[in-house]
Formats: C-alpha cells, structure tokens, sequence
C-alpha cells in the first residue's frame, strides 16, 4: 500500500531523515519506534505531505506522492493525527469530527449561504455520522461540548474520530498514547484494534512499547534520522542494534 | 441546536428592524440607523474573514472605497445605471482581491496586518491622486440610486432597503457558518494543518472568503455613495479600516450578531462623543484597548460563556 524508497529530508545540516526504505502491507498495523529526536514524527510529515522530502519517493497505492500537498493526500484516503494535539479549540467537538468529513461534502460557499436543501440534508446525516464516530472512539457524552471545554485524554481521541470521519484507508497516529495514563492507554489499544479491524490500515508512532509490542505486525525502528532494524516485535525486540540503542551501547 | 439559536437570533432582529422606526424621531435618527445598519453589513464579512477564518485585514475600507467610488465614476460621468456599475464595482473589488488574496494571505499574523495595511492604503492614495476621475480630496457627488425609473429618495425609504439587506447578509453568513464550507473556514482558524490533512484546501478557502467580504465591502461602498450622496477619500482610509475591525473585535470575534452589536456600539458613540471634536479617535483607540484587555472575545462571546442559555 505504502512504498517509501530513499527517503531523506535535511533542515539546514540537520539530517532528520536519511535514506529511509520501507513497505507497509494493507490492512496491518505498522509501528515505527525509535529514541527521542531518530526522526519519527519528520518521517510522518513526510509521508502526509507536511514535509517536502529532499530526496527518495514515497508510493501510495502505487502512485508517486513525494511532495504532495496534505489536502492532495487527504483526497487519496490518507489520514492522520497529531503529537501537539490539533483540535480546532474555537469550534465545539462534533463540528471539529465533521471537519474530517470535508471531502465528501458541498463545499461551496453560494450553496452553504442559501441554504441549498440537497447541502443541508447531507450536512444533517454526516453531523448524525459524526455523532456515531464519537460513540466509537469513546466521546460520546462530549455530543454537545465544545472543544475547548474537553479534558486532555477525550480529545486525544476525538482527533481519531476526526481523521476517522474522512474514512482514510491508512491512517497515521502520532504518539496516541503520549500524556496518557496507564487505564487510558490501555483504552487507546483498544480503539487502534477497533480501527484496525474495521479494515484501516494503521500508521503508529509510539514510545510506550508495551502498546507497540501488543499491537503492531511490523515494527520500523529508525535511529539519528536512520533506519536501524525493521520486523516483527519479537525480532525487533531480540536485536542487538535496538537494544544498543535504546539503552546505550554497553547494554 | 446551535441553527435554532440563530433562528431565535435572527427573528429577534427582523424583530428589531421592523418596529425601530416606531421610535426612531427624526431624519436624524433614522441616518445613524441607515449607517449602522451599513457598517454592519461589512463588518459580517470582515468578521467572516477575521473572526472565523483568523485572517486579518487592515485594508478593508479600501474595497469599501473602491465600489463607492466606482458608483460615483461610472453613474455620474458615465451615465451609467446605478445597479450596473454597483455590480460592476463589486466585480472589479473582487478580481482586485482574487488577485492580490494569493500572495498576501500567505502571509501570516503581524505581516498579513502589514500586506492588508499597504493595500488599503494604496487604493486610498489612487483615489486622492486621480483627481479627473475621483476629484481627489475635494470629494465627488454622487446621483441619486434608481432602479427601473423608481428612485430611493428620503431617509424613510433607504432605512428598509439597508434594513432588507442586513437580514439577508445576516442570513447568509449564518448559514455559511454552519455548513462544510464554514466548518472549513473555521478550522483552517482553529489549526491549519489539521484542516489541510483532511483535505481542506486551505489556500483556496482563504481566498475565497477574502474575495467575498471584500465583495460585500465594495457593495455597501456603493449603497453608501448613492445614501450619503457625496465621496470623499475618506471612505477608503485607513481609520475607516480601524473602525471596522474594532467593530469587529468589540462586538465579538466570530460571532454574526456581535458583529451588528459592534457596529451598532461604535456608529453611534461618534455622534455621542460630538462634543469632543476630534477626540473620537483616540476613544476608539482606547475602546479598542480595554476591549483587547477585559474582554478579549469581545462583548457577544463573552457574553454568551457568562450566560451559556442566552439566545445571542
């Protein structure tokens, strides 16, 4: 589904990200660990288009995407959330799921202004949409708050609804679990499971490995902007490199 | 939830504009309504810019000058009819906007306020030097508004047709609000990024909602030209701008009615303040900073979080 070959992205002389190779099959959920500053989120910005890579190609569905604007992204059914939480604080939280649901709406403004009955109705059934999504992420008593008024762990989650309600078929999450406790995380590996199985192919980047290890099929680990070990947890987890790097290299 | 509270709202000000004249006394008191009622139709669209798609602009009077005086210049030396060359200077504001909306909302915060600064100014400095067409700072007179041999003559009758307007331009922004294309608006706000990663287009909605208050601006610009009956620069200057945007950010950052409420507030307290001559200025400088202050959702939002049952 997703083919990155040769990835690099220097800021300045900083090598953020460099010669990264990797494939990521449809319907897995796929992982990419690695110590604080290896290069993690850079890589997801620049597969979702955030970035512009300075070099290598990055493949979705077959299609060439390097460089590619996120709403060209978003129109490919590609999907993501945020370490730095980014709801949109000065709307309430339903509006904020049905923002996910941008593409599949009128989005004219001639239309929204006279209120065109055929944008009205198919406003009316995707806020009822909406309002399901947060049920499925576990916001459902948030229907009628505003986002502002949210605790930390509810809109973690309402940012999934939201990337949900664009119906992605891959679906990137940024440390879901970061600032969480032990309960909520538990929680959140739950949903990414939810997610999963209803056919989404997930993107996760994590620190809490107990989450990583349980949930992932494959496991990317990048270090100083490199690819240092990729596979299953359990080879991840018996590398030599990995343990090196995560506890430093007279472990 | 929220569309029944502006149903409520905005039965309360077809409400209002339809019983005023039972207590409006004068030609007098009816002007300042035909002016608030203006201002507040410009400052819905300056709010839909700045209030919920976080967007400044400090040029807005230059739109706003740029149909009045287009009125003025192709009723009077052209003969040209009056709903023509509205429509005309409505089109010419917002081929300029389109145009100049791409490179300068790109820009961001105190450099966006900059860009926007310089526009308005431009378009203000164009009027006073081309004295053939605008007759510079000596100002021009502007016919009479007709349609189809019916004129609008006399304060009584401008009142309903500026009161008519204002319904539907709170109309339509309210419904624009609460749709997609107002949900976008609001989120490229909220966190740009998120917008765009769900696809919002985020450069082309900024664009879009740049054009179309500079649009409504040039329109009232005409409205105002044919009312008042003679142009100066003025309308086009930069404390026009500032005027427009304390409206905007005394009545409420992203609210319709605070919008009207601001409009309301400051159009009126210049005629209150008369006896100061030459202070309102720095009154308004100074409502401007108590309200950046005390009150920095200005008065409808924070209103509205006091009294979360409120109807406004």
């Amino acid at each position: 589904m997703l083919q990155v070959k040769g990835l690099s992205k220097t800021f300045g002389g900083v090598k953020a990200v460099q010669d990264v190779s990797f494939a990521i099959k449809e319907g897995t959920i796929h992982s990419v660990i690695g110590p604080n500053g290896a290069g993690k989120t850079t890589l997801f910005n620049l597969i979702t288009g955030v970035y512009t890579p300075t070099s290598g190609e990055i493949f979705f569905n077959g299609d060439s995407v390097g460089g590619k604007s996120p709403d060209e992204l978003a129109r490919r059914h590609m999907s993501r959330t945020f370490q730095n939480l980014q709801v949109c604080m000065n709307m309430s939280a339903i509006d904020n799921v049905m923002v996910g649901a941008h593409l599949r709406l009128n989005q004219g403004l001639f239309a929204a202004m006279v209120r065109l009955p055929s944008l009205r109705r198919a406003d009316a059934a995707c806020r009822a949409e909406a309002a399901e999504l947060m049920e499925f992420v576990g916001v459902g008593k948030y229907l009628s708050t505003h986002a502002s008024q949210m605790p930390y762990g509810a809109l973690k989650r309402l940012e999934i609804a939201r990337a949900l309600a664009a119906k992605p078929q891959m679906l990137l999450l940024d440390e879901p679990a970061a600032g969480l406790n032990h309960t909520e995380t538990g929680e959140i590996e739950a949903l990414i499971r939810k997610v999963a199985d209803s056919g989404v192919t997930v993107v996760l980047v994590e620190h809490d490995m107990k989450l990583v290890m349980n949930l992932s099929h494959h496991i990317l680990v990048l270090d100083y902007g490199k690819k240092l070990a990729e596979g299953t947890a359990a080879e991840v987890r018996a590398n030599p490199d990995v343990v090196a790097a995560y506890l430093g290299a007279s472990a | 939830m929220n569309m029944n509270k502006s149903t409520i709202g905005l039965g309360v000000l077809a409400a209002v504009l339809a019983l005023l004249p039972l207590v409006l006394p004068n030609a007098y008191a009816y002007d300042v309504a035909i002016r608030i009622a203006i201002n507040a139709c410009v400052v819905i669209g300056l709010n839909l810019l700045i209030g919920y798609t976080g967007q400044i602009s400090l040029g807005h009077a230059g739109f706003f000058g740029m149909g009045a005086y287009a009125s003025a210049i192709l009723t009077t030396r052209l003969g040209w009819p009056p709903l023509a060359a509205m429509a005309a200077g409505a089109a010419a504001t917002a081929l300029l906007a389109f145009v100049v909306a791409r490179p300068v909302l790109k820009l961001k915060g105190h450099y966006l306020a900059m860009a926007t600064l310089g526009l308005g100014i431009i378009l203000a400095i164009v009027i006073v030097n081309e004295t053939a067409w605008t007759g510079g700072p000596d100002g021009m007179s502007v016919g009479a508004f007709g349609v189809f041999g019916f004129e609008l003559a006399g304060e009584r009758m401008w009142y309903w047709v500026v009161a008519v307007l204002l319904l539907a331009v709170t109309w339509f922004a309210l419904n624009l609000i609460d749709s997609p294309a107002g949900r976008a608006l609001q989120a490229i706000h909220g966190s740009e990024i998120a917008a765009r990663v769900v696809g919002v287009d985020a450069t082309a909605f900024k664009v879009r909602v740049f054009v179309l208050s500079a649009a409504l601006a040039s329109v009232l610009g005409s409205v105002t030209a044919h009312y008042v009956g003679f142009l100066t620069p003025g309308v086009a200057g930069f404390f026009h701008s500032i005027e427009l945007v304390t409206m905007v950010v005394v009545g409420g950052m992203a609210s319709v009615f605070g919008s009207i409420l601001g409009a309301v507030i400051l159009t009126m307290l210049p005629q209150l303040l008369s006896t100061f001559e030459g202070w309102e200025t720095v009154v308004f400088g100074a409502i401007l900073m108590l309200t950046m202050i005390f009150l920095p959702k200005g008065l409808v939002p924070t209103l509205r979080l006091k009294f979360p049952k409120g109807d406004r």
